[in-house]
């Protein structure tokens, strides 16, 4: 069977499953739209936190991105699972005590006031609305790159298949499928790394493998990768090499307050029936995500060693030891089509070579001493390192068909959550606690159907249409979830004395304050060539890149939350024994 | 012990296993996986340099470790000052 018919054979099952789960699991009430009546149980509810959290870019780019930065990549996967400790520990069991539908709801309701709880719905539309473009994104590559189908066919019944499972389903019908799309995720990240790391290194762990000798030779994998790369003019792998340490710190930071702060993340933990087995799902979760996030370090560097081997199979420095256009491999000839791979023959020697230019001493001796006159891949897309995996290691077409319904597994199951919490802070805190508080449940469920699907529309268009912009957005996204949302969240349990002008006046001056950082240096709305500053490390205040300033952000939302209530009056005695409640899973009766 | 000093117990509990874990949280990954990687990686563990198993294997381990050992003392806690759910 050709890869076209087989990946829609696969990618189509996958899809009936979805649509049959919508079926089974449709949502009679608010309850069960907004938190799946509360009845998931604590591990399955782990693995749908898995696949919520676990993106498009979890999938498909992370990989890569670590493949390209070697050590420093550290920062996203200690960022984007050191999150979940502070989520576990501080936020999901005091806010599965506090029992509501929706984030901002706990802010409004804590903070007694109404304005807090606007501010906190704003601050969750811009960080989901963000996200969603992501995802949609992530579902067009995997259509157009990894079936070579039109991009607007495969978003289109995306969409469609969301929209059924999430308007009838609400968050029960989602929950259902983010278990599903867990399982395909996984199964279709770990069968591809698996192999590579057998014919790597002979050990089927990945986790291992990386670790481990090459096959046939008496070198670490990681020390030839090193070495590799050092003869290339690249610094070594596991050196500190693409950001400075103070900027991996600040960036890993800044992931993980963020991730600790996301509204569609925190939301999952209501879903379970008790304070205890919120403890227990959120320790699932991240076993859960930990398979994924412990193999991508190995198929970034697998990924890296095969590529470089595959450009240069000789020594470096012979002339014949670089690969011959005419006898390259068949997947580059693939991922040329897609774009998202580009050579230039520079020096016209009918072969290829992969170095650092940048690195001036090894380019100018390269020249003298070779005759190179650059590096001759004018692009390498860093997703090409986990979507070329499979065929790189020869693996047979159903191998990248499954590729293909993991990475669109991975993007819906995100965009559903990302909906789900775009609608309920409309119909439930905007409708219902604001705007017509006298609606009824049925009405109010109809109102979340209908904002459900305007989302999905919305996010749909944008997905087709993306923004120039979409990937600078999503650093604004976590840097916004960690300036605004996750401060006030955690002194709302954290202090009792905490009160409504501090939290409001703490979310302003975090959310103005790293908005304003990344516009100065982004573009004002990112409108290109708005920026006030370049966006380079000698104009960065004290050196701060603006992805990680959301930690800058976080702490001025602290110290200015803490000295407004120092000078403003105390939160009235019910919003204090509210705290109180909130901290023990019953009231006890001694 | 009344209630509000057998809550305040609780509390006090609550947060010094939180300082415990979160200490180890940090030192894990942000001293061993970043500010020490350097220094520890000319040891090697399984193969991998130290510092280097810290930021891109040991500390995700680590994290799983630490949420697991919470529920388990938390609940616990619960029991220990009634407080715990049916």
């Amino acid at each position: 069977m050709d890869l076209q018919t087989l990946s829609f054979l696969v990618v189509g099952a996958t899809f009936v499953l979805y649509i049959g789960i919508a079926i089974w699991a449709r949502a009679g009430s608010t309850s069960e739209f907004y938190v799946a009546g509360k009845g998931v149980n604590p591990i399955l509810n782990g693995m749908a936190t898995a696949a919520d959290w676990m993106s498009a870019a979890s999938f498909i780019s992370m990989a890569g991105l670590i493949a390209f930065l070697g050590f420093t990549g550290g920062a996203y996967l200690m960022g984007w699972t050191g999150g979940y400790v502070l989520m576990a520990l501080l936020l999901a069991p005091y806010l599965r005590k506090f029992g509501k539908f929706t984030v901002p709801e706990f802010i409004g309701d804590r903070f007694y006031s109404k304005t807090a709880r606007i501010v906190a719905v704003i601050s969750l539309l811009v960080i989901s609305i963000t996200y969603v473009i992501g995802q949609m994104r992530g579902v067009g590559i995997a259509f157009s790159n990894i079936l070579e189908m039109d991009l607007a066919i495969g978003l289109l019944s995306g969409m469609v298949v969301v929209f059924i499972y999430a308007v009838f389903g609400g968050m029960k019908g989602i929950t259902y499928t983010q278990i599903a799309q867990y399982v395909i995720m996984i199964f279709a990240y770990t069968v591809p790394a698996v192999f590579i790391s057998l014919t790597l290194t002979g050990h089927a762990f990945p986790q291992i493998g990386l670790g481990s000798t090459l096959i046939g030779e008496d070198t670490q994998l990681l020390q030839a990768l090193d070495q590799t790369l050092m003869d290339l003019g690249f610094a070594a792998y596991t050196s500190i090499t693409g950001m400075s340490l103070l900027n991996m710190f600040l960036l890993t930071l800044a992931l993980m307050i963020g991730t600790a702060g996301l509204p569609h993340v925190i939301i999952r933990f209501f879903t379970v029936p008790r304070v205890r087995d919120a403890r227990k799902s959120a320790g699932f979760a991240l076993l859960f995500i930990g398979i994924l996030y412990t193999t991508a370090p190995a198929v970034g560097a697998m990924a890296m060693y095969n590529f470089i081997n595959t450009v240069q199979p000789g020594p470096v420095g012979d002339p014949q030891g670089n690969v011959l256009i005419e006898e390259r491999p068949d997947w580059m000839l693939r991922w040329e089509r897609t774009g998202l791979l580009a050579f230039e023959d520079k020096n016209e020697d009918g072969r290829l070579q992969y170095y650092n230019d940048q690195n001036e001493e090894f380019a100018e001796m390269a020249r003298e001493e070779w005759g190179w006159e650059g590096n001759e891949f004018t692009t390498i897309d860093r997703d090409i390192m986990v979507l070329a995996n499979p065929q790189i290691a020869n693996l047979p077409n159903w191998v990248i068909a499954l590729v293909a319904a993991g990475g669109i597994a991975a993007a819906l199951s995100t965009a559903a959550g990302l909906l789900l919490a775009i609608s309920s802070s409309i119909s439930h805190d905007l409708m219902k606690g604001v705007i017509t508080p006298g609606i009824s449940e049925r009405a109010e469920l109809l109102s979340g159907r209908i904002a459900m699907a305007a989302a999905i529309l919305l996010a749909g268009y944008l997905g087709l249409n993306p923004p120039g912009f979409a990937a600078e957005v999503v650093a604004l996204a976590f840097g916004l979830a960690a300036a605004s949302l996750f401060p006030v969240l955690m002194m709302g349990i954290f202090l009792k004395k905490m009160n409504r002008e501090g939290a409001i006046a703490g979310m302003l001056v975090g959310l103005g304050s790293t908005l304003l950082y990344i516009f100065l240096f982004k573009g004002w709305f990112f409108l290109p060539g708005t920026n006030m500053f370049p966006d380079t490390a000698e104009y960065w205040l004290l050196g701060i890149n603006p992805t990680g300033f959301g930690v800058v952000g976080a702490i001025l939302n602290f110290i200015v939350a803490f000295l407004v209530m120092k000078i403003t009056k105390e939160p009235p005695e019910h919003i204090q024994h509210l705290v109180e409640d909130v901290r023990v899973p019953r009231v006890g009766t001694s | 012990m009344t209630l509000e000093e057998s809550r305040a117990a609780y509390w006090k509990a609550n947060l010094r296993l939180l300082a415990v874990l979160l200490t180890i949280w940090f030192v894990v990954s942000f001293g061993l996986g970043i500010l020490l990687a350097q220094p520890l990686n000319t040891f090697s563990i399984g193969g991998y340099p130290l510092g280097f198993w810290f930021a891109q294997q040991g500390s995700m381990y680590t994290f799983i470790v630490l949420i697991f050992f919470y529920a388990w003392r938390m609940n616990a806690l619960d029991r220990k000052f009634d407080v715990h759910e049916e």
